[in-house]
């Protein structure tokens, strides 16, 4: 009897071993499984290529007071490069080129617009001594801007092989102190030329028929005009858009890190160089009007008078007003007195 | 000839910053430019990596291609370096540069820029290898004495390597492999147009 038990015992035994040995592989199996042989710490770490993916730069912190060292990466500076290499000077040539061929091919085809009916020697007073001032004042200014600010975009192809590293480069800072010093004048310039001639430069009936008669300088007659035609409404916006955007944007790459970082840079860069290469484009063909396009016109910004006959022929309902309201009177008079005896 | 590049394994640095005093004591970097700074990613969060950073001396480089004086040049080690004489201090090279490298003393008056200075890979400038002029403008010419940047050189975890590109992507292989995991040669792909395969 004792001996069946005894192997029954012993069957008991075994089996109660081997549940609680299986009991104890299927808990302890997990704990294995999470326990690998090696540790992979990049699996959570940050990755460049997912970065990179997900952002246009890469930024984080770091322990030296300059905070704009914090950005690791920004690969948006090749898009810049692309832009200012190779973008830019497409804009710039065929708008500033192409103005001139037009210029010139107007010039060949059109000539000189002439005055009518003849100088009468009589004067009238057009623009006074402070608005002839504040227009030098931002033209000279703009004739230097321009220059020093093609220096940056042309300069290096065109100047530099020229004249040589040394020489181009004393030339270059010499622009660059200009470009940012004459930035201040020039934006006076622009601001007063806004105040100035704000009231006169409102678009109204007269430029639609204006320009629908191509003015005085594409069409061949004389569409009715005040204080300033279409035309001369066209330039002072550009001035003044123009030269207000180039003023802001010139600021906040002259001041760097003051208003914007790096991207905003790059874009301030952008909108300056296109605005400047349109404005230049524009101002040829203002220069071009103002001198060699319409005779008697220089003298208006020259000397400040106009003959009575120009005035008619190219802004008569200003020449109306100027006569009705007899403002004038003096300037004629004087202008009289210098004719000679007849 | 070599052609020279940094190479930050970040799996290994461990933000001490020793890099950007060394290189700071060896150049005589002038205040408040840094040639070499060490930026950390989701800083302590985890996963966070600390990557050091300095010029990447590029292959085509941004800088030297937008500059509008042409002051760059690369060595016959492919060292991107400019001369100072000819800088003009308009900032167009901070603007493409993809590392943010270039840096300007402030002088005068406003913002304007003074004439930019960058890591030269301890190679000095255009003037005699070893001269005081050199020193005085760019710092050490340890390449001319047949040494590596200092940076790298005393890097306590020997994270940050330079020298020839070929043999410190190499070395940054086989670390991966021995190791078993590498977070990749940061900037490369930006800066040489290659990645390290791992």
């Amino acid at each position: 009897m004792s001996g069946v038990l005894a192997k029954y015992m012993t069957q008991i035994r075994f089996i109660a071993g081997a549940v609680a040995l299986a009991f104890i592989i299927s808990v302890a199996t997990p704990v294995l499984a999470q326990q690998p042989s090696s540790v992979n710490p990049t699996a959570s770490s940050v990755k460049e290529q997912q970065l990179l993916q997900e952002l246009t730069r890469i930024q984080g912190r770091g322990s030296i007071p300059d905070a704009k060292s914090y950005v690791l990466e920004q690969p948006a500076g090749r898009d810049w490069r692309q832009w200012h290499e190779v973008t830019l000077r497409w804009i710039g040539g065929i708008a500033i080129l192409g103005m001139l061929v037009l210029l010139v091919a107007f010039y060949l085809i059109r000539g000189q617009v002439k005055l009518e009916s003849g100088f009468s020697g009589r004067k009238i007073v057009r623009f006074s001594a402070v608005e002839r001032f504040v227009h030098w004042l931002t033209a000279s200014c703009f004739v230097i801007l321009a220059i020093s600010g093609l220096n940056i975009t042309f300069g290096r192809p065109l100047l530099l092989p020229l004249i040589g590293p040394s020489a181009f480069s004393i030339w270059s800072e010499l622009a660059k102190y200009s470009h940012n010093f004459l930035s201040f004048p020039f934006t006076i310039g622009v601001v007063l030329i806004f105040l100035m001639w704000i009231g006169s430069n409102i678009p109204n009936g007269n430029d639609v028929e204006w320009v629908k008669r191509g003015g005085g300088i594409i069409g061949h007659d004389h569409p009715p005009a005040g204080h300033f035609n279409a035309g001369q409404k066209m330039i002072y916006w550009i001035v003044v858009l123009g030269g207000g955007a180039s003023a802001v944007t010139g600021y906040l790459l002259l001041f760097p890190f003051y208003g914007t970082e790096i991207a905003g840079m790059q874009l301030s860069e952008i909108i300056h160089s296109v605005v400047a290469m349109l404005f230049i484009a524009a101002m040829l063909g203002h220069i071009y009007i103002g001198t060699i396009g319409m005779e008697g016109a220089f003298e208006a910004m020259g000397e400040g008078t106009v003959d009575v006959n120009w005035a008619r022929e190219h802004h008569r309902l200003w020449l109306d007003d100027e006569l009705a309201r007899g403002t004038s009177s003096a300037a004629e008079r004087s202008a009289a007195a210098a004719r000679p005896a007849e | 000839m070599a052609r020279m590049k940094f190479l930050c394994d970040a799996d290994r640095c461990i933000e001490c910053n020793a890099c950007v005093t060394a290189c700071k004591n060896e150049n005589d970097v002038p205040w408040g430019i840094n040639r070499r700074r060490v930026v950390t990613i989701n800083d302590g969060k985890p996963g966070e990596r600390s990557v050091s950073m300095a010029c990447m001396h590029c292959t085509d480089a941004p800088c030297a291609s937008v500059c509008p004086v042409d002051c760059f040049y690369t060595t016959a080690d492919a060292v991107v370096l400019h001369s100072k004489d000819l800088c003009i201090g308009c900032g167009y090279c901070f603007y493409a540069c993809p590392f943010g490298a270039p840096q300007y003393p402030k002088v005068g008056n406003f913002g304007s820029r003074g004439k930019m200075d960058k890591c030269t890979f301890c190679a000095g400038g255009p003037e005699a290898d070893g001269s005081k002029e050199e020193y005085e403008k760019y710092g050490a010419n340890r390449l001319a004495e047949g040494k590596l940047p200092l940076c790298a050189e005393m890097c306590s975890t020997k994270s940050l390597l330079a020298g020839d590109g070929d043999v410190i992507a190499q070395i940054y292989k086989e670390r991966v492999s021995r190791r078993g995991y590498g977070s990749g040669a940061w900037g490369w792909q930006t800066a040489y147009r290659e990645a390290i395969a791992t």
